[in-house]
């Protein structure tokens, strides 16, 4: 599946969200099912600060495509890059440098996304364009 | 013939109506606003005076032979003259418009520090102070070869005064402590750190940002040497703030930044400097914020303080039992002598993920460090929560929270 696509296929899921609860209840379930990134690349090295979550990201390019791993000590954010996983890994370094992550404004977590919120989720995002970016160049 | 005795109590219901923003909704819930330590909400007086000055005074001060330019003076100093009558300074010249704690306490670091401060000497700070009263003592410290000292405190939070006889001794310089810890609540025993400290020849500076928006504050009654507070946690504009300084003190420490307002003449041999307090007021002043902070003052002293304290203090107790009888809450400061801020954890959960479950409830706290990392290392944590109350707060939010909480519980279980 494209980026797109699977943008569109998450934004269909929340569709059915009618309370705050439920959706953030099942991103507390998808953080916690978020397989963890190995404790040897949790290091300094591949840590993302935030001011009070951190965000632990790993890419490596596979066959022409990124695959990544990341890990957060909060549940919230840890869902939320599970749905980035979801969306960005697999995907060829030139569609990742160049996606417009439309989906979550459309399912109401722009707020996690603002430069406002500490959480560290910015600057992965922000870091894991700037891979595709690099890693396309060297291709 | 005496009137009756009774104890005033506030209206809080009044109170309310007087803060436009308390009406608004969040997340489709009613706000509940209990984010106070970090920035207080502002009633309506104190939006009228500055949309006030704006619309009718606005002019630059102290240089203008125009009429509007002494008006907005005369607005200008006589804010700075009900801050000297609230603080009970002894003269305005003591009082030094700042643009908040942050530029008090690096003023005084910087200014006094640069002069007075030699290799080997110490400044004593404590455990529990926010990052503005560490870091400005640290780059002085460098500059100086000076030393800081930590002065411990109890797991409780509170100050360890035995501790602080044995740390003091005649290479103490000065001793800056929060009077109210901005995470854990304590209010600090300052009268008794001064006594204390004064006895030892040592200089004592209060970072009284979390005391002011409580309790009035007598700065004579104290015999600080030094006290810093911001305006906006205390329902003033934010920009705007105070540094009281013992005009002796002042008049001793050369000028902080160099510029307009400040100088009596300026050739380019020699500059001589005004008189206080304008020596530490170089360039246009947060005109605006002064006379904001001098509404917010005069709106808040119309209360009177034991009936503010009690307020404040049933919410405490009823917010502190409330918040113990759910499982899995366990409180962080827990001295005797508290302000109405509450820190808390909740079993092993994120405080991130807690704060973000209490804002889709409408429910605004804040989560994190607090700017108190060594605080946060004394009780190996990352952070807290922290529910902070001011005088428009009232039982029902406390309910709320509470409410907020637990269902956070469940969620993150
Ligand atoms: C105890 C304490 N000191 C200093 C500050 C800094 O105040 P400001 O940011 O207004 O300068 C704060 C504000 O968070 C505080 O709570």
């Amino acid at each position: 599946m494209t980026i797109n696509q699977i943008q569109d296929a998450i934004i269909e899921e929340f569709g059915c969200f009618n309370r705050w609860m439920d959706k953030y209840e099942y991103l507390i379930d998808l953080g916690k099912k978020l397989p963890i990134i190995e404790p040897q690349y949790k290091t300094e090295q591949h840590l993302i600060r935030g001011c009070q979550s951190q965000v632990w990201l790993r890419a490596e390019l596979r066959n022409g495509a990124v695959t990544f791993t990341a890990d957060s000590d909060a549940l919230i954010t840890k869902g939320i890059i599970a749905l980035l996983v979801r969306v960005l890994d697999a995907q060829q370094p030139m569609d990742i440098a160049h996606t417009e992550l439309y989906f979550i404004d459309a399912i109401g977590l722009q707020a996690h996304l603002s430069p406002t919120r500490s959480n560290g989720l910015l600057s992965m995002v922000n870091t894991l364009k700037s891979i595709g970016e690099k890693f396309s160049k060297a291709h | 013939m005496k009137p009756p005795t009774t104890s005033p109590t506030l209206d809080v219901a009044a109170i309310r109506r007087q803060f436009p923003i308390l009406a608004r909704e969040v997340n489709g819930n009613r706000l509940v606003y209990l984010d106070n330590g970090a920035t207080a909400q502002k009633p309506q007086p104190v939006i009228d005076a500055m949309a006030h000055y704006y619309r009718e005074l606005n002019a630059n001060i102290h240089r203008g032979v125009h009429h509007l330019s002494q008006q907005a003076t005369h607005a200008y100093e006589q804010a700075r003259e009900t801050v000297r009558a609230y603080i009970h300074a002894e003269q305005a010249a003591e009082v030094l418009f700042t643009s908040g704690t942050t530029a008090g306490i690096n003023l005084v670091a910087t200014c006094w520090g640069r002069k007075h401060l030699k290799p080997g000497d110490e400044i004593i700070l404590s455990t529990m102070e926010h990052h503005s009263n560490i870091v400005p003592w640290q780059l002085i410290c460098q500059q100086q070869q000076s030393r800081l000292k930590i002065l411990p405190i109890t797991h409780a939070g509170e100050l360890r005064l035995d501790a602080f006889q044995e740390l003091l001794s005649e290479r103490t310089r000065l001793v800056a402590i929060a009077h109210v810890s901005n995470t854990l609540g304590s209010v600090n025993p300052v009268a008794r750190v001064i006594e204390l400290a004064h006895a030892q020849g040592a200089l004592v500076l209060l970072d009284g940002a979390q005391a002011m928006p409580h309790m009035r504050v007598d700065v004579q009654a104290l015999g600080v040497d030094f006290y810093a507070f911001s305006g906006h946690k205390m329902f003033a504009p934010t920009g705007v703030g105070v540094l009281y300084g013992k005009a002796a003190l002042l008049n001793d420490m050369p000028p902080y930044q160099g510029g307009g307002e400040m100088i009596e003449r300026v050739t380019f041999d020699k500059t001589t400097f005004a008189e206080l307090p304008h020596k530490f007021e170089a360039g246009t002043p947060n005109i605006v914020g002064g006379i904001g902070l001098g509404a917010a003052i005069a709106w808040f002293a119309q209360f009177d303080a034991e009936a503010v304290t009690a307020h404040e203090q049933d919410l405490l107790a009823y917010a502190t039992a409330q918040l113990s009888a759910l499982p899995r809450v366990t409180i962080l400061g827990t001295a005797p002598h508290k302000v109405c801020v509450i820190s808390f954890l909740l079993a092993d959960a994120h405080p991130f993920d807690v704060g973000t479950i209490l804002d889709q409830q409408g429910v605004a706290v804040r989560t994190g460090h607090h700017c108190t990392q060594p605080l946060m290392d004394f009780y190996n944590i990352s952070g807290t929560v922290r529910a902070s109350f001011a005088i428009y707060n009232h039982r029902a939010e406390v309910d709320a929270l509470v409410a907020a909480v637990a269902r956070a519980a469940n969620m993150l279980a």
